[in-house]
């Protein structure tokens, strides 16, 4: 990914601190945050909202064959997480032993660095996910 | 509505082409297809094409006019689509829209895709364009990773094993030995599959489409005029297409694909059929786990019971309903725009009882299923003899 400096600075407070938003017209949660409400459209009033932090694993892929900026991590794994609130993001799981890694198992958000942006370029930090 | 026709097929070998270029790619399948048509270059009033990543992958974009340029059509009307993988099937049905409004009575729907120019790291970036760049790839997702989410899912709720999936890719080999455009005509077992190694754990290299060369061509004309150039024209009675949210995190099930259903709804009501009285199709088998899926989702088995049925043979060639007599993605090649076309032209041989010893007896009613991504785009086609 080349020249991501603003899209990382950006979403900073989202890939940080889980920042996203919350319809104050349908109470849903979304994260990432969206400009408009996908069930409310033009009634849906968005307001921000700070995501918990716990949650689940909804499911999980360990990756033998990484794409691009991630080759030195593999194999590792990737992972939908259900937060508290019911919202999923898809995450590295990352200090988890093998065997923990199972549909169910109780996570926790932890700050990680994500990539590098080639040799000279930013390097992207953000959440991740451990086995509590 | 005009109905609309398929009046002539092309299709180029699909593999790794060191000496074709797009450009060589897209012209022999276009020229094949005009010559199946018995038109002329001047009877065809405009042309749609499908590709996905010409610009990531080779660095050329305005693929509508390298198109019509190439095939001395200029000054016709040439237009690229691009929906992921399903950029063919977008093509098609832009295609099928242009001629059943009336504004044209014949159109060139070509789809292709140049992937080996480049490594697979470059080429799987590339795909990766396919899903959320921003929060899913950005994350270190890969095709792969996301296609094994929703099989590690379907595997949680209904016990889908790994030998079921494997089962789909060991039936489309050996489909493909009897193809002599599919990219493997080898056979493999389900041991090969189990032992190949995993690329994003349940999905092993076996339960993957490779990266491919390639191009597919269909000629359309309106059905009423069908039968002035070609005997047999194939008549597109349905067409479908649906979206879903980009991210697979976002979606409320992993173990279906809405927009598969919700095209597959849109067609069955327009063919005015259900979907037991489809005797083939054609899906998009970009990993084994989404062949599984699309024989759900499309109505051919219960929802959970995609994976035993492979696994029974149920959807070899000539069992209860032919899954991918070409091939598939997965032994055919998945060259990414091309693949929406190429389901048509299998489609097509196999209506006109052209597709040799992989054709599907007392074929009369064909189903093409074209997945963009992981299922933010769906394309579903429904096809008769005229
Ligand atoms: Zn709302």
């Amino acid at each position: 990914m080349k020249n991501a400096t603003p899209l990382i600075w950006r979403n900073s407070a989202a890939r940080y601190n889980l920042a996203g938003n919350h319809c104050e017209t349908c109470g849903k949660d979304y994260f990432p945050e969206r400009v408009v409400c996908p069930t409310c459209r033009r009634r849906g009033k968005l307001s921000a909202k700070q995501m918990p932090t716990d949650g689940k694993i909804y499911s999980f892929t360990h990756v033998h064959a990484a794409p691009a900026g991630f080759e030195h991590e593999t194999p590792y794994y990737i992972a939908i997480v259900e937060l508290e609130n019911g919202v999923h993001l898809l995450t590295q799981l990352v200090d988890s032993p093998a065997e923990k890694v199972k549909i169910g198992t109780n996570v926790k958000m932890c700050f990680r660095r994500i990539f590098e942006d080639g040799k000279e370029g930013l390097i992207a930090y953000g959440f991740k996910f451990k086995v509590v | 509505m005009k109905g609309v026709s398929i009046i002539g097929v092309g299709l180029t070998k699909f593999g790794e082409h060191w000496n074709a270029g797009f450009r060589e790619l897209i012209s022999e399948a276009a020229g094949k297809a005009i010559t199946d048509a018995h038109v002329d270059g001047q009877d065809v009033q405009a042309i749609f094409g499908g590709c996905m990543a010409s610009g990531r992958l080779l660095g050329q974009e305005h693929i509508g006019a390298l198109i019509a340029d190439q095939l001395g059509m200029n000054p016709v009307a040439s237009t690229r689509l691009e929906a992921a993988c399903a950029s063919g099937g977008v093509a098609l049905r832009a295609g099928i829209m242009a001629v059943a409004s009336g504004a044209y009575d014949v159109v060139a729907v070509g789809g292709a895709e140049k992937m080996t120019e480049v490594s697979t790291e470059e080429a799987s970036t590339a795909l990766g364009g396919a899903g959320d760049q921003e929060w899913e790839l950005f994350n270190g997702a890969t095709f792969p990773a996301l296609y094994a989410l929703m099989a590690r899912r379907h595997m949680q709720e209904y016990g889908t094993s790994e030998e079921q999936m494997a089962a789909c890719a060991v039936k489309n080999h050996a489909n493909a030995v009897n193809n002599e455009f599919a990219r493997y005509r080898k056979a493999v077992t389900i041991a090969d599959v189990m032992k190949s190694g995993y690329i994003a754990s349940p999905l092993k290299l076996l339960d993957c489409s490779p990266i491919t060369d390639g191009a597919a061509t269909v000629i359309l004309c309106s059905s009423e005029k069908a039968k002035k150039y070609c005997d047999t024209p194939v008549e597109i009675i349905a067409s479908g297409q649906a979206s879903d949210t980009l991210a697979l995190a976002q979606r409320t099930t992993l173990t279906e694909m809405k927009a598969t259903k919700e095209a597959a709804r849109q067609a069955y009501t327009q063919a005015k059929i259900q979907a037991k009285d489809v005797d083939f199709a054609e899906v998009h088998d970009c990993f084994t786990i989404a062949e599984v899926m699309a024989t759900e989702d499309l109505g051919f088995f219960e929802k959970g019971k995609g994976g035993p049925a492979a696994a029974a043979g149920e959807t070899a060639l000539n069992a209860k309903v032919s899954i991918n007599a070409s091939g598939g993605l997965k032994a055919k090649g998945h060259p990414v725009g091309a693949t929406g076309i190429a389901q048509a032209v299998e489609a097509t041989l196999q209506l006109q009882q052209r597709a040799g010893k992989r054709q599907v007896s007392n074929a009369e009613i064909g189903l093409t299923h074209n997945v963009g991504g992981s299922g933010a785009t769906c394309v579903v086609h429904v096809y008769k003899r005229l």
